[in-house]
């Protein structure tokens, strides 16, 4: 199976050092601003925003919150609220790739519970989904990702990755692995 | 063959670049619609008798004919939060046509004397949000987005926002708060968004699909898009058929004219010479159809009066192997997880329901238990403020009045015996 190329926000390695720091990027600053001038409403940007950061930091360390809370000049708890409503933001570093693997109907009637149990006992995850070596956090509980054309799907960062078995699925998270990870796994 | 709409210009080189539409014929419609103006553009929706196509179906030029006259600014909001259980259709239009989805969305934008558009795309959906940023960009160099648009003195604002793993944003009013930087919860209505939508202002709110329609509603008239289908089902509409088929996929079939035998055959029949237990229409909303009622045509009344619904236009093929007791808890789940939380029928229903529906497809509910089931729908169905708690009960309800023995087998049976049969039987 053909990967797509790796882009910024995949090969990103976060340093403990940066997610610590209790200051963001200048370009990520930026984007927040920028977000905030295109809205009719300075509040719209908090989703941007928060997605601005994950970007950077690959999850939201709750410091963060309240910088994004001054730049908004809103309250650290309504964005609080936002950034712990929605599913995709972390609050919690995730493994270096995220994977969803769909089990909603079209997907369960074409084989992903198995999918997801050969990943699990293969890559060794933990209660969270975790892989031992920081690569993968893979997520079994997700909305129907729309793909149901290609079922059963996983999503693995930004991409799609359809019609799969569980050992095909498997071969394309060890692709992902060397191809965007370098070594193999090592961090 | 039949005359497509949505999927006419499809295999046309580059078609998600500018030049490539453009050399298909695009922005022609929007050019025409500037021509003809907001009045003319309107009655052309109205002669095509266009119904939304995110699952309500409501008529798209009575919606619009509810915005105040004379209140501005207005919003329109393009609901791309598709996350329909069986869904894909609108990941299909803004992957394969995105120029398609922007000119319908400023056609509309005009008609509706509209300065600021938002297309809202769900946060999983990174790389199509990303594809349509593109695409806005095209356009904005092109001068179709942005200030004085075409040279008509009419300014336009396209954002493409992203959300971040909610399906209740796919409901209207919590798309809007949502958009507006909080949780995105469902609003009470009325008053609704037409009065008081985005920032308190009036807002239209379409799907993908159905603005998807609109460049060719404006180039070749309403009245010949409606004479596509039939008076009651008028037009085309993008079909998702997926589960146990041959070949899932899209297939953009005249309405009406059309039945759910001939939509299973285009996707290649039931896979592996199976026969078909059962079929969903709609998406993970709808209530279960059986093999009597594959003769349908995909015509709003005629699913209706069956007892469930078009929806989002999915349709879900299950073959004689399938357990309802897994394919309803799994869609019990699916909605537990993804209730909003802000009404108590919805989010201490949809946990009953789970662990119920979990213990059932173990074999170690009791059929006391299992009698609670119908009583735990009925305090939601209905009851919740919005269709999210509604829905949740359709098809596990619908379910179990179609085949009570395959739930009534699973009461203290230890395991799940339909899986067990299939296994014996192959």
């Amino acid at each position: 199976m053909e990967l797509p190329p790796p882009t910024g926000a995949e090969t990103r390695w976060v340093t403990e050092a940066a997610a610590g720091s209790g200051r963001l990027s200048d370009a990520t600053l930026t984007r927040i601003r920028e977000m905030e001038a295109r809205y009719p409403s300075a509040r719209s940007a908090v989703l941007p925003a928060l997605w601005a950061v994950q970007d950077e930091l690959g999850y939201l360390p709750p410091w963060t919150l309240e910088v994004v809370a001054q730049e908004l000049k809103l309250l650290p708890g309504d964005v609080e609220a936002v950034a712990t409503f929605y599913s995709m933001y972390f609050n919690h570093r995730p493994g270096r790739h995220v994977v969803q693997v769909c089990r909603n109907v079209s997907c369960g009637l074409r084989g992903s519970d198995d999918l997801l149990a050969h990943l699990q006992a293969e890559l060794h995850l933990d209660e969270e989904g975790n892989s031992p070596d920081g690569a993968f956090t893979i997520e079994g509980t997700v909305e129907c990702l729309g793909a149901c054309g290609g079922a059963p799907m996983m999503q693995v960062d930004r991409f799609s990755y359809e019609n799969l078995t569980p050992q095909s699925a498997l071969e394309v998270l060890e692709k992902v692995r060397v191809q965007t990870d370098g070594s193999g796994g090592a961090r | 063959m039949n005359e497509l709409v949505l999927t006419r210009h499809q295999g046309a080189p580059g078609l998600t670049t500018l030049a490539g539409y453009e050399k298909v014929g695009g922005y022609q419609a929007l050019r025409r619609a500037i021509a003809m103006g907001p009045e003319a553009i309107a009655a052309e929706v109205k002669a095509s008798g266009l119904r939304g196509r995110g699952g309500a179906a409501f008529p798209t030029a009575t919606k619009w004919g509810f915005l105040p006259k004379d209140s501005f600014p207005r919003y329109l909001c393009v609901n791309a939060d598709e996350s329909e259980p069986g869904c894909f259709k609108d990941r299909v239009l803004m992957e394969e046509y995105p120029h398609q989805l922007l000119e319908g969305v400023l056609i509309s934008a005009f008609a509706l004397k509209v300065n600021h558009a938002f297309i809202y795309i769900r946060g999983e959906y990174r790389s199509q949000r990303e594809l349509l940023e593109r695409a806005v960009g095209e356009a904005r160099r092109a001068g179709y987005v942005g200030r004085n648009i075409l040279g008509s003195g009419w300014d336009c604002e396209l954002l493409v926002h992203g959300g971040a793993g909610a399906y209740i944003c796919g409901e209207e009013t919590a798309l809007l708060d949502s958009l507006e930087g909080r949780r995105g919860q469902p609003r009470l209505k009325p008053p609704f968004p037409a009065v008081k939508g985005l920032y308190g202002q009036p807002t239209v709110v379409n799907n993908v699909e159905t603005l998807s329609n609109l460049p060719y509603i404006v180039s070749e008239g309403g009245a010949k898009y409606a004479a596509l289908g039939t008076e009651a089902s008028p037009g085309t509409r993008l079909f998702c058929v997926s589960g146990h088929v041959e070949r899932p996929g899209t297939f953009e079939v005249p309405m009406g004219r059309t039945t759910f035998r001939d939509l299973l055959e285009m996707a290649g029949g039931v896979w592996r010479g199976r026969q078909m237990k059962a079929m969903q229409p709609g998406g993970g909303s709808m209530q279960i159809l059986g093999p009597q009622h594959l003769d349908l045509p995909l015509d709003f009344k005629a699913v209706a009066d069956a007892g469930s619904s078009l929806g989002a236009g999915a349709l879900v093929i299950m073959d004689d192997s399938t357990c309802l007791v897994n394919v309803a808890m799994r869609l019990v789940d699916f909605y537990r997880h993804e209730s909003c939380g802000k009404c108590v029928p919805c989010r201490e229903g949809t946990y009953f329901e789970s662990e119920l529906m979990h213990r059932l497809e173990a074999g170690i509910a009791s059929r006391a238990e299992l009698a609670n089931l119908a009583d735990i729908c009925a305090n939601m169905d209905g009851r919740c403020f919005c269709p999210l708690g509604d829905t949740a009960t359709w098809f596990v309800m619908s379910a179990y009045r179609m085949f009570p023995e395959e739930f009534e087998s699973h009461c203290g049976a230890g395991s799940c015996p339909v899986r067990e049969s299939v296994a014996v039987a192959v």
